[in-house]
């Protein structure tokens, strides 16, 4: 490692930066918290390529990159312009955007949402309502288990808090959008979200993560949540930072009785990505979707990890990732399905699929099954294959270009995913994104 | 002339397939090609649409006074050839109406003309569908996914209608159809048909020529033709399945 022993290790000494300027709030029990994860963290450091959940994943240049806290005056200006195109205004008028981890009151809008209906910057919510957040919030992503949970809870401050009461639809989408702009040096966000949605509810809430510039930083998210009894949520992960950065995130859901939790989860950016979803299905008759599409190309790195505990009999999962990879890139797909002695009737499908475009492009692939209960149906499969020269023929036999014919035959890899997304205006967005991203049946640097 | 083939030869991973195919054919006449199974059927077919796995090492194609064999696939369809596959590729996630619409544009901008429009297209597919039989909700369909076998053929003269070749090359369409789905695809071909195009049917059967009446039967094997006549050659085969002319053959070699 490169660090210099006499430095302090560089999220130590952000901490000290971070804890001055809560002014009271390092009295509160949750600074106590922040400080036994930061503990966790300064005891266990990162975790190497020798332990099995990373092991195709180096994390080792992140603890090395001196990344510092961000300035708040730095994040003030940002081009109106430039962002009009993620600001989703023509699907949604409730958006929250914050700018290198600082929320921002301009960019943000929020109308037409029920009182009772709470979407809100997390660090706000702290300081005035912490009544209403705290008995939810790092309940479900345990520290102790993640060395980027007991990071991003080190620096829990900003981020979003949804709290959506019983017997609600909400109709438009909540949306949220994580913006990383160049400051001139390396920096790191911990952006913390907790969703807790009521009984016979139902939600759509889109994330959003994306860099502009090119220079290194790391975006570090954790996100909690929570479905009460038959709640549904569609949840929208879409991760297009910029080509330097690193991205490691933690997504944990906790499901009651008859609740749906639908996940799409897609990864674009970063040079190294990391994605962890976890949900328990902790009450009969819960189901999840978690579906996700990744593409990489160059050098870049993405690693998704899995967890669907299946805990109460009669849950259902069905799970679908898809990978397009060019160049020298890598993915790691890791799904594990654990079906716990109590969970009879248990149905599970997984499956992961992935397109080489290139000779060098590298993926591991790893279903993990472990099954306890006896009356169950659990099915996996994981494919690497590459672009169907037999389609590609028959288009061009039809009169189109060699060149559009594989763009078209990656684009329907890729639909297979995007095709699930539900919300019309997003799923045209997110084709959009694919195709634009396609150059001749490569992927191309937009 | 549409079509002149001289002396081809063409082989696959390095086996010779094709051993020197003479061909002529001529606008508004109607061609059928038979043979064994491995006479090389195929790969006379697929060669003439620009399969780049299919090596071409000797002979020439011309087509419409133009090279073939120098054309990519593309410009081969543009200008008017049509691969009926034996085969049709099942593309997931390829939504039929896009592919019909990219393809009909594809070949519309190479002769000059301007893509049709959304309204316009979906007219002319209700039209096209109706001359075989599909359902509209087809067109929803991603491209040959799940479909059966009679869907999947009926879906090549489809496309057939939309492009409206010059020379229409279908390979082995009849194969695996039951008498009604042979019907409504001979009927197809048979509508599509006038003195401007042509038609090359490759078949292992004489049953196709029954509803698909060919100018010209040729007999391949063994990558040559071996005999050519009138229609009367193909009953002449089915009477006597192709032992005798394998005899004829193997005799004189």
């Amino acid at each position: 490692m490169s660090v210099n022993i006499k430095e302090k290790i560089w999220y130590l000494a952000n901490f000290e930066v971070f804890e001055k300027k809560l002014n009271g709030g390092a009295r509160t029990p949750l600074h106590q918290l922040r400080k036994a994860a930061l503990q966790h963290v300064k005891k266990n450091g990162f975790p190497s390529i020798r332990e099995e959940e990373w092991r195709f994943t180096n994390v080792s240049s992140i603890e090395s990159t001196n990344f510092k806290p961000v300035d708040k005056k730095e994040q003030e200006e940002i081009d109106r312009n430039t962002l009009q195109e993620y600001l989703f205004e023509d699907l949604t008028p409730n958006r929250l955007v914050f700018v290198n981890g600082r929320f921002s009151s301009q960019l943000s809008s929020l109308s037409g949402l029920a009182k009772n209906i709470k979407f809100e910057n997390l660090a706000l919510e702290l300081k005035n309502n912490p009544d209403v957040l705290l008995p939810y919030l790092a309940k479900q992503a345990d520290y102790k288990k993640h060395a980027f949970i007991a990071l991003n809870t080190a620096f829990l401050s900003e981020g979003t808090f949804i709290y959506i009461p019983n017997n609600i639809i909400v109709d438009a989408p909540l949306y949220i959008l994580y913006i990383s702009r160049d400051v001139g040096e390396s920096f790191v966000t911990h952006p913390r979200n907790l969703y807790v949605v009521g009984s016979n509810t139902q939600v759509k809430i889109i994330e959003n993560y994306v860099g502009f510039g090119e220079e290194k930083y790391f975006t570090n998210p954790v996100s909690e949540i929570i479905l009460n009894e038959n709640a549904i949520v569609d949840h929208y992960k879409i991760q297009q930072e910029n080509k330097s950065a690193y991205h490691i995130a933690v997504t944990q859901v906790h499901q009651k009785k008859d609740s749906n939790y639908r996940s799409n989860s897609f990864s674009f950016g970063s040079v190294l990505a990391r994605n962890d979803l976890n949900t328990v299905l902790d009450g009969e008759g819960a189901e999840c979707t978690l579906n996700g599409l990744y593409m990489a190309n160059g050098k870049q790195h993405v690693d998704n990890h899995t967890l669907i505990d299946h805990a109460k009999p009669h849950c259902n999962s069905h799970e679908l990732y898809k990978g397009i990879l060019d160049d020298r890139a890598r993915a790691v797909f890791s799904g594990k399905i654990y079906v716990r002695p109590d969970a009879q009737k248990t149905d599970a499908i997984q499956s992961n699929q992935n397109m080489l475009l290139s000779d060098d492009a590298i993926v591991d692939t790893k279903p993990q099954l472990e099954i306890f209960a006896d009356d169950v149906r659990c099915t996996h499969g994981g494919t690497v294959g590459q672009l169907d020269d037999e389609g590609v023929f028959y288009l061009r036999s039809r009169g189109i270009s060699k060149q559009y014919a594989r763009n078209i035959m990656v684009q329907a890899f890729a639909g297979q995913v995007t095709h699930k997304i539900k919300l019309e205006g997003l799923r045209e967005k997110m084709e959009g994104l694919v195709f634009s991203r396609l150059r001749d049946g490569h992927l191309s640097d937009k | 002339m549409m079509l002149e083939i001289k002396n081809l030869h063409a082989s696959v991973e390095g086996t010779e397939i094709l051993k020197g195919i003479d061909l002529k054919v001529n606008a508004g006449e109607v061609h059928a090609i038979m043979g064994p199974n491995g006479s090389g059927k195929s790969t006379l077919a697929h060669v003439l649409a620009g399969r780049e796995e299919y090596k071409v090492t000797k002979g020439s194609v011309i087509y419409e006074g133009k090279d073939l064999l120098k054309m990519t696939p593309e410009d081969r369809a543009r200008e008017g050839v049509f691969l009926a596959f034996q085969y049709p590729v099942e593309i997931p996630g390829v939504n039929s109406a896009y592919f019909l619409r990219t393809a009909l544009n594809a070949v519309r901008q190479y002769n000059g003309l301007d893509d049709i429009s959304a309204f316009e297209f979906l007219k002319l597919a209700r039209e096209k569908m109706k001359l075989i039989d599909m359902d509209e909700s087809f067109l929803k369909r991603s491209v040959n996914e799940g479909f059966s076998g009679g869907e999947k053929k009926r879906n090549e003269i489809l496309q057939m209608a939309f492009l409206e070749p010059k020379l229409a090359i279908l390979d082995e369409t009849d194969s695996g159809l039951d008498i009604d789905a042979l019907k409504i695809v001979a009927h197809g071909v048979n509508r599509l048909r006038n003195k401007n195009n042509a038609v090359i049917a490759v078949t292992h059967y004489q049953r196709l020529l029954n509803y698909i009446v060919p100018d010209y039967v040729h007999v391949l094997y063994k990558g040559r033709i071996v005999k050519s006549g009138g229609k009367e050659l193909a009953l002449e085969l089915e009477e006597q399945g192709y032992d005798s002319i394998k005899n004829d053959v193997e005799k004189k070699s």
